[in-house]
């Protein structure tokens, strides 16, 4: 009875890892045929593909830097909005808002979570790309044109549209990833704060003091969605490979001219380009996760240390 | 005097800190209601019976996403055949006997699957498969919807396994079950409805991905039932529609999206009204 036990367990313990494996195998798998993908644009340009701004695919010529100029760029842009909105939202949920209100209001904010990319980038055409032409622009070129930040053609497609529309996507991420870390900070700090008279806000302070690397992580890992962030991009950025200083102007980002270009192609040399950008960007975000995750696991470990000590 | 100034001023501070912050996620809901009403606006106008049915047809003979609708349902079961599998079994694996280097390593390279953009997945699908078959096909765009599901399921399986209380385990122990019929017919049962949950979740997310599907399904104009052709989905079609030059297109794009998005809101509420009767 015990035989058939431990064969049975040895049998269904190995189907699982088998199973497990699976997701080994994908990454591993992944690595090797971009890698091997892209082997003749790796061969041919090394790390020269990184810094040349040069992209003409008919000429077969490859340069990535516009792009990453762009991926970088547009990313930021959505995290100088995302972050301080995102705290505020996680901090009202956890800190100041009553549970009766908090529960639904988190799950609205969920919601913007579940909208798919592509639906953004439709309401990113008609929407926000002609509320930036026809008001934010030229408010800010009326006030601000001095700046080279904000000269250029009003077109409503551009870095900064690609950039808003993110901060849309990444807010909720951010927040849900806030509000884990804020919760994990035990009461005990919160109760001792207030008994020593100190207001709600006060109290909020100190409890964000606890939870800054964890808050660090949530930052990290919004900027990882971002750089990643492919449709809604796509579809308002205007896909323009150059770099310039202005917020108007169209730009291009990683993802962007994979998607809009991968399928046209056919040359081996110009697919090899493509898929080495695809490359670099998967390790990018590879490593970006791994740190939001290290300094998330940071402040979970740490809090429960301290309420043990 | 001078206390009661600080004192008010402090209060004041709080008070205003409060407001703010109210007022971020007021800001947040405000664009969710705006763009899902929108969305409803333009989207409710469009849609009958024959635009749930027909195929695509030139600009200007009406048509419909019949054909994406059932594209991405068929990619999406298909997905959802190979995916929920491997996911769960992972999942399993990882909360009941993960707690090894084999274990930490799916465990990290899951999470870092998830953060994985999904177009970085059509790549990878494209070299594997797309190239030797030499077109894409259902099977491609299938595949890497799986792939996309297979880390979510396996983390959201863990962490309901993981509430199962360890009480249950020992007892079925205990009464000489052996390992694998507890967690057979004793954690999996108990857990059953959080795994239900996060795969309806999961499935969700992945009936609205679009860059996976751009180059490995692709897109088609007819009914197709066979995996080895490309097919169309209710995503790419709206991103055609919806960069195409003419009116009647964006017409279709947003009556396609609320389909969609009215889909994956039903899933999300449902799990929520599921999730809040249980815990």
């Amino acid at each position: 009875m015990a035989g058939t036990g431990t064969f049975a367990d040895r049998v269904f313990r190995s189907v699982l890892i088998v199973l497990s494996s699976t997701v080994i195998l994908i990454v591993v798998s992944m690595v090797a045929m971009m890698v091997w993908t892209s082997l003749p644009t790796i061969r041919m340009f090394g790390l020269e593909f990184l810094y040349s701004g040069e992209w003409q695919p008919a000429s077969n010529v490859f340069g990535a830097l516009p792009f990453i100029y762009g991926t970088i760029v547009s990313s930021l842009i959505a995290i100088l909005i995302a972050v301080p909105i995102s705290l505020g939202i996680a901090i009202f949920l956890v800190e100041q808002a009553p549970k009766s209100i908090s529960s639904p209001a988190a799950f609205l904010v969920e919601l913007l979570a579940a909208i798919p990319s592509v639906v953004y980038g439709l309401w990113g055409i008609f929407v926000l790309a002609p509320f930036i032409r026809n008001y934010l622009g030229p408010f800010f070129q009326d006030y601000f044109g001095w700046l080279p930040l904000f000269q250029g053609r009003l077109t409503g497609f551009g870095m900064l549209t690609g950039g808003i529309i993110m901060a849309i996507m990444v807010t909720p991420i951010i927040t849900a990833v806030v509000r884990d870390v804020l919760e994990v900070v035990p009461n005990t700090q919160r109760d001792a704060a207030l008994a020593l008279g100190a207001t709600k806000w006060e109290t909020t302070l100190i409890v964000l003091q606890n939870a800054s690397s964890g808050i660090a992580g949530a930052v990290v890992l919004g900027l990882g969605r971002a750089l990643g962030e492919t449709m809604a991009v796509t579809m308002v950025i205007g896909n323009s490979p150059q770099i310039t200083a202005s917020l108007f102007e169209p730009a291009y980002t990683i993802a962007s001219v994979l998607a809009a270009n991968f399928g046209e192609a056919s040359d081996r040399l110009y697919l090899s380009a493509l898929v080495e950008m695809g490359l670099v960007l998967f390790l990018v975000t590879f490593v970006v996760n791994a740190l939001a995750k290290v300094l998330v696991l940071g402040v979970a470990k740490g809090t429960n240390a301290a309420s043990k000590a | 005097m001078m206390d009661r100034n600080t004192h008010s001023r402090r209060k004041l501070v709080s008070g205003a800190m409060t407001l703010i912050t109210a007022a971020c996620a007021i800001a947040a809901i405000i664009v969710l209601v705006l763009i899902l009403t929108y969305i409803a606006a333009k989207g409710l106008t469009t849609i009958n019976y024959e635009f749930l049915t027909d195929t695509p047809k030139p600009v200007g003979e009406g048509g419909g996403i019949g054909n994406a609708i059932m594209g991405s349902a068929l990619m999406t079961l298909l997905a959802t055949a190979i995916g929920l599998p491997i996911g769960i079994g992972a999942g399993v694996y990882l909360a009941e006997f993960g707690e090894n280097i084999f274990g930490n390593t799916v465990r990290f390279l899951a999470d870092t699957l998830i953060g994985v953009p999904s177009i970085i997945v059509g790549i990878f699908i494209y070299t594997l498969i797309v190239l030797p078959m030499g077109r894409q096909s259902g099977l491609a765009g299938a595949l890497s919807l799986a792939i996309i599901m297979i880390p979510i399921v396996a983390r959201t399986t863990e962490e309901m396994i993981r509430l199962v209380p360890q009480s249950m385990r020992e007892g079925a122990l205990a009464l000489g079950a052996p390992q694998w019929r507890v967690t057979w017919n004793i954690v999996m049962p108990a857990a059953a409805s959080g795994i239900a949950t996060g795969a309806m979740l999961s499935i969700a997310r992945i009936s609205g991905e679009t860059a996976p599907l751009l180059f490995t399904a692709l897109n088609s104009r007819f009914y197709n039932y066979f995996f080895d052709q490309p097919m169309a989905s209710l995503t790419v079609q709206i991103y055609n529609y919806a960069t195409g030059p003419f009116e009647i297109e964006h017409q279709m794009a947003w009556a396609a999206t609320l389909i969609l998005v009215g889909l994956i809101l039903v899933i999300n509420v449902l799990v929520r009204f599921l999730t809040k009767k249980k815990y």
